[in-house]
């Protein structure tokens, strides 16, 4: 029971964490039509942001809204100055596939070496606010702290929210008719380009957020991200990429997957299985499980 | 407020689109554009809605260049482009879809009003408000492509093919519908059709365009009376 218990606790908490990374490359996706790799050094160096302020100020919190800040303004900046030159230079073949998708792997390297540079390749530990001892229940210690409680908890605020920003503003409405028709948005005087940062920019905040709720349970180091960024393309994938929902959605059933396999299983099980669920996915309904319905025929 | 083009030049791909092509659209008046299919009829729409670059040759509204503008600053400044392929959002609801144009406006308050206009000029919208662009029927689709066009209270509407695939009833219907909010709502109208019949009918002016080449510009009643426009383009 207690080993259910904790399985269930562990997967949300992953899940949570997946979901914020997956929503992060959706994101990007939506508004650029491209996997961004980047997005790995643009979260873990967000973090390294996070780690310096938290050390500085004393404080997690103003440690995390720095690393969002940061994010959000590198997430950016790529896309104005990165991106978006690269797109303008590439107007149409088969290149236009590949590299962007090229140039975001590379930018991934640039980013991981200036971490390098600045801070060392050596494992740093960003202290959690709160205690990450776990929770005692029917006299058993178990594998969920209160510092996963947090994590959930921030997760599931920051996804409600972002749920509200894109159905319920005007922003939001321009964002999502933006990803789905750039062509129609412009024509009805929407600034697109904007838009299309400002999705980067809030991918960069979630990859941040992201960071900083991952990195208390692990270590601080260059490549720290790479993993999430793993499962969080493979969530995104099992929700189809073109949904928020959907991104939310892949990461719960790939936490749940993951913490169900390692717990009753095996501890090895964790890459096999997201990569199991990311093959029998694209098998069974290549498009993903939360694709967008198709417009009528006629 | 006229629009005035002189040898404007468009390429597609390795093809020259649009071959010095001149023309003036009078104020307040329905300019049919016609022309068979690949003539080049589509790339002018692009073209001076800002989707496609001009190459050369100048077109001037109310006196300014919108050479090398950008769409949605065309857009802003009251050239609304309606693209063929009925051009609805289909992820987007109806009413979602209507409030596209409104967003950037500061007068939220007449782009209530105008929403409401567009509404009792194809009620049918109104019944389908929360309902995906997705799930509608061709003509609706084609009616709210043209109201979200109509929320923003554009001066010069291009309408790119409103008739394409739709059923000749619903095309009368859409037809009748332009002339009406033309006289209504004082818009200057370019009407890009290959239902060149239909087009001219409701029209004040026409321009016959072919192999992206300006082969004849009268009056619209002029023109349905034209023998040789009559073969090539009305068969009969």
């Amino acid at each position: 029971m207690i080993q259910f218990i904790t399985a269930i606790l562990t997967a949300l908490t992953t899940g949570a964490i997946y979901a914020l990374m997956s929503t992060a490359l959706v994101l990007v996706w939506r508004s650029t039509r491209i996997i961004n790799f980047a997005q790995a050094g643009q979260a873990v160096l967000s973090t390294y942001i996070g780690y310096e302020v938290t050390i500085r100020s004393g404080s997690f919190w103003v440690g995390v809204i720095s690393a969002m800040i940061f994010g959000a303004l590198l997430g950016a900046a790529i896309d104005r100055f990165f991106m978006r030159p690269i797109f303008k230079r590439i107007q149409s073949g088969p290149i236009l596939m590949i590299a962007p998708v090229v140039a975001t792997l590379g930018l991934l390297g640039i980013i991981q070496a200036v971490i390098g540079f600045r801070w060392g390749l050596t494992y740093q530990s960003l202290a959690a606010p709160v205690s990450t001892d776990g929770f005692t229940l029917f006299g058993r210690v178990i594998a969920f702290s209160p510092f996963n409680l947090l994590v959930l908890v921030f997760a599931t605020v920051s996804m409600l929210l972002l749920t509200v920003l894109f159905q319920k503003t005007n922003v939001g409405l321009a964002l999502r008719a933006s990803a789905h028709s750039p062509e129609i948005a412009k024509l009805s005087g929407i600034k697109v380009d904007f838009i299309r940062t400002l999705g980067w920019s809030l991918a960069g905040a979630a990859g941040g957020l992201a960071g900083m709720l991952y990195i208390p349970s692990s270590y601080l180091y260059p490549n720290a991200m790479d993993v999430l960024l793993v499962f969080g393309f493979v969530a995104a994938v099992i929700g189809g990429l073109d949904s928020l929902f959907g991104a939310v959605a892949g990461a719960m059933i790939l936490g749940f997957a993951i913490s169900f396999a390692t717990s009753y299983v095996s501890e090895k099980l964790v890459f096999p299985m997201a990569f199991v669920m990311l093959v029998v996915v694209l098998l069974i309904k290549p498009a993903g499980l939360f694709s967008g319905k198709k417009s009528r025929r006629d | 407020m006229t629009l005035i083009v002189e040898s404007l030049v468009i390429d597609h791909g390795a093809i020259r689109a649009i071959n010095a092509v001149s023309f003036k659209v009078p104020t307040g008046k329905l300019t049919a554009v016609i022309g068979a299919n690949g003539a080049g009829k589509t790339t002018l729409l692009r073209g001076l809605s800002g989707l496609k670059e001009i190459k050369s040759g100048s077109a001037t509204w109310n006196g300014e260049s919108i050479v090398g503008q950008r769409p949605e600053n065309l857009a802003r400044a009251g050239i609304m482009h309606v693209s063929d392929g009925k051009s609805v959002i289909a992820e987007l609801s109806v009413k979602e879809n209507l409030a596209l144009t409104g967003l950037w406006r500061k007068d939220k308050k007449d782009v209530a009003l105008a929403t409401e206009e567009v509404v009792s000029l194809f009620p049918i919208l109104g019944e389908r408000m929360s309902q995906s662009g997705g799930s509608l029927s061709g003509g609706e689709r084609q009616m709210l492509a043209i109201g979200r066009a109509l929320v923003a209270r554009p001066k010069l509407l291009l309408l790119d093919e409103p008739s394409l695939g739709l059923a000749p009833l619903i095309i009368d219907q859409i037809f009748t519908t332009i002339r009406k909010f033309v006289t209504t709502m004082n818009l200057t109208v370019v009407l890009v059709e290959q239902n060149a019949m239909g087009a001219l009918a409701i029209a004040d002016e026409g321009v016959v365009l072919n192999l992206g080449r300006v082969v004849g510009v009268d009056t619209a009643e002029n023109l349905l009376n034209d023998p040789a426009v009559r073969t090539a383009y009305l068969g009969y």
